[in-house]
């Protein structure tokens, strides 16, 4: 070995890297990411989804304005204008253009006085059109909402009883889930809903529930008959999967009944996968139900659906078609935001599809 | 055929029937259930016709004596006369709209396979370029759009503002606007499914080899990856018919179409109970077997699939 070698294996040290870390420099070592929950990681990816984010503000904008215009409107659906009591028929009310006044209205107007205008005219009933529109998706919106909470309901019960109990309760069940799910849904609604009308409004006569109208009780029991099947085989198949978890194996030991695991270890960890499928629930429940109003068996004259408005319009199509088109851009509008929403929610908060 | 795939076939024929029992089941004590029972006519009429009636249809016997008849009665298609429409059998007018029916609903769904397919193979192959974007946003609108709310727009669009269809459905021109009121929504489901399960394929290593062998572009589309994506579709045949008949019962009203959707509807504003009943069962049973149909035929088609 030569001395050049020897030279190059010899190590110099230095002692200050060796000196312990100052505050700041391990500060700057340390990246913490703010703790964070599933449900706040999910949230941060709903909102990076631009599509889910512009149909979630459509679907609220749409909502508040359904709950909120008819207080301070000044027109009332079911008021036919121009139909003041002990006073005749003032006809000119009826059919008005959007933004067009009656003839009663045009000579308030020219003495100075202020009309609220008609924004999408009247209707052959001399009534506001706007406000029906608007009270018109209040209902369709209420109807969806309510119908997938009791789908929600019945669905969660049978499917977690069928998944947590097994065996023969499970295999019963799940022979009657099948048997619905084949049913052909929308002949089966169209046939319950056209007897219903007629069986249910003399039962309801002089109750509370008349007042509903016949017809979205009926829906609603439709609902709760037919449509809860993919919500209990879609709970039951995560249940099936949970169970066999340790933590529910755990419970068990530590002596917890079937009720308590169900609720406080099954539930909530399939509660994403039960909140958007409700969520998807609402547009098929909307669409049903203008489908059922559009031809015929849907709200209870004089309160108007979307899917009622529109089937209106039909009649005078040729004259007035923008009374068919408003309705039915609004029913798209709120079908396709709802379903976009929707696909974000899952895409943000299924941990399985984010592959 | 190997034992585990007849033994699925015939589970699902079981299910089947049974559905279409249910079916039938639940219209006849639906109907029951209305006031009245199903034979009542507008007028008032005196008891003794009304006994000559009940006796006639045999409503005067006990009521599972009348299921059991009706039961024998429907499975030879004997529907009864209808109320409304007098003089004609139930079956008859069924059998009549099931004539334009089955037209306009075979033209949809072929159009919609098609269109569906190519749409949804062109998005795969040029994926992620303006023309990639623009099936996408498009289908997505159409997919959910309904379409009874489809059928009225066309109609608002082309035949009252621009005159350049008729507004009646009973020409071959007036057809057009049916049928694509009825093809639009599955076409664009068929395309988004064609996109997906393309999309899946072309990834596969199997078109790797393909394309190492030096098989041709065409050749591998067309021979491989196409075929294989569209298994998939195959699932969604069933509910594609189940969306077009239900689809057409309201299309039918709104373009004037003479098909078994017009006569369901305006049997059930007419309240003629028969004829609801025939109506249902058949369309039903069709449903039924259809779906049946599509997920034997998927099961078959594909043997990685799981048969439980």
């Amino acid at each position: 070995m030569d001395a050049s070698n020897l030279k190059r294996m010899s190590a110099q040290i230095n002692v200050d890297d060796f000196l312990p870390a100052s505050e700041e420099e391990k500060e700057y070592m340390v990246k913490m990411r703010p703790s964070t929950t599933a449900f706040k990681d999910g949230i941060r990816r709903l909102k990076k989804n631009k599509i889910a984010m512009i149909s979630f503000w459509i679907i609220v904008i749409i909502t508040l304005s359904a709950i909120f215009v008819p207080m301070f409107w000044p027109y009332k659906y079911e008021a036919m204008l121009g139909m003041t009591p002990g006073k005749p028929v003032d006809s000119s009310f009826k059919n008005l253009k959007p933004f067009e006044y009656s003839s009663t209205e045009q000579a308030l107007i020219s003495e100075g006085g202020k009309v609220f205008p008609h924004i999408f005219g009247t209707d052959a009933n001399g009534r506001d059109y706007f406000i029906r529109v608007v009270y018109g998706t209040r209902i369709s919106l209420a109807v969806g909402f309510f119908a997938s909470i009791i789908v929600l309901v019945i669905g969660l019960t049978i499917g977690a009883i069928s998944g947590y109990a097994g065996g023969k309760v499970d295999m019963i069940i799940m022979r009657i889930v099948d048997i619905i799910y084949s049913l052909p849904d929308m002949l089966m609604v169209i046939l319950l809903a056209a007897s219903m009308k007629v069986t249910l409004a003399q039962k309801l006569e002089g109750t509370v529930l008349a007042k509903i109208g016949t017809n979205i009780i009926s829906l609603f029991i439709i609902f709760a008959l037919l449509y809860w099947v993919s919500m209990a085989r879609l709970v039951r198949g995560q249940i099936l999967s949970l169970r066999e978890q340790e933590y529910v194996l755990a419970a068990q030991a530590a002596g917890a009944k079937g009720g308590w695991v169900i609720r406080k270890h099954l539930l909530p960890n399939c509660i994403s996968v039960i909140v958007i499928s409700t969520a998807l629930q609402i547009p098929s429940a909307i669409f049903t139900e203008s489908y059922l109003s559009f031809l015929g068996l849907g709200v209870n004259a004089p309160m108007p659906s979307l899917g009622s408005l529109a089937s209106d319009a039909l009649n005078g199509i040729n004259s007035y078609p923008f009374r068919l088109v408003i309705p039915a851009i609004v029913i798209s509008l709120i079908v396709l935001s709802l379903n976009l929403f929707g696909d974000g929610l899952r895409d943000a908060f299924d941990p399985k599809l984010n592959g | 055929m190997n034992p585990k795939t007849l033994k699925y076939i015939l589970k699902r024929l079981v299910l089947a029937v049974f559905t279409v029992w249910v079916v039938i089941t639940v219209t006849f004590f639906v109907m029951h259930a209305v006031p009245g029972g199903p034979f009542v006519g507008e007028k008032a009429v005196s008891p003794a016709v009304q006994k000559a009636m009940e006796a006639k249809y045999g409503l005067d016997k006990p009521l599972f004596t009348q299921y059991t008849t009706y039961l024998t009665d429907v499975i030879q298609l004997r529907f009864g006369p209808s109320l409304k429409q007098r003089g004609r059998m139930v079956i008859d007018i069924i059998g009549d709209g099931l004539k334009t029916s089955a037209r306009l609903g075979i033209i949809a769904a072929c159009f919609a396979l098609v269109i569906g397919v190519v749409l949804g193979s062109v998005a795969a192959l040029r994926r992620n370029t303006f023309l990639d974007r623009l099936i996408m946003v498009l289908t997505t609108a159409f997919v959910s759009m309904p379409s009874f709310i489809m059928g009225s727009l066309m109609l608002v669009l082309f035949s009252v503002r621009l005159h350049w269809l008729p507004a009646n459905g009973t020409t071959a021109a007036g057809l057009i606007m049916p049928v694509v009121a009825l093809m639009l929504s599955p076409m664009s489901y068929i395309t988004r499914l064609t996109r997906s399960s393309m999309l899946d394929v072309l990834g596969q290593d199997y078109i790797r080899t393909a394309k190492a062998k030096g098989v041709s572009h065409w050749k591998i589309i067309f021979g491989h990856a196409l075929k294989n994506s569209l298994i998939p579709v195959i699932t969604y045949f069933g509910p594609m018919l189940a969306y077009i008949v239900t689809g057409s019962l309201v299309v039918e009203q709104i373009f004037a179409v003479p098909g078994i959707g017009r006569a369901f509807v305006s049997s059930i504003t007419n309240r003629d109970y028969t004829l609801i009943m025939g109506t249902t069962i058949v369309l039903a049973t069709f449903i039924v077997i259809m779906n049946l149909v599509s997920d034997i035929l998927y099961k078959v088609v594909d043997p990685r699939i799981n048969l439980e």
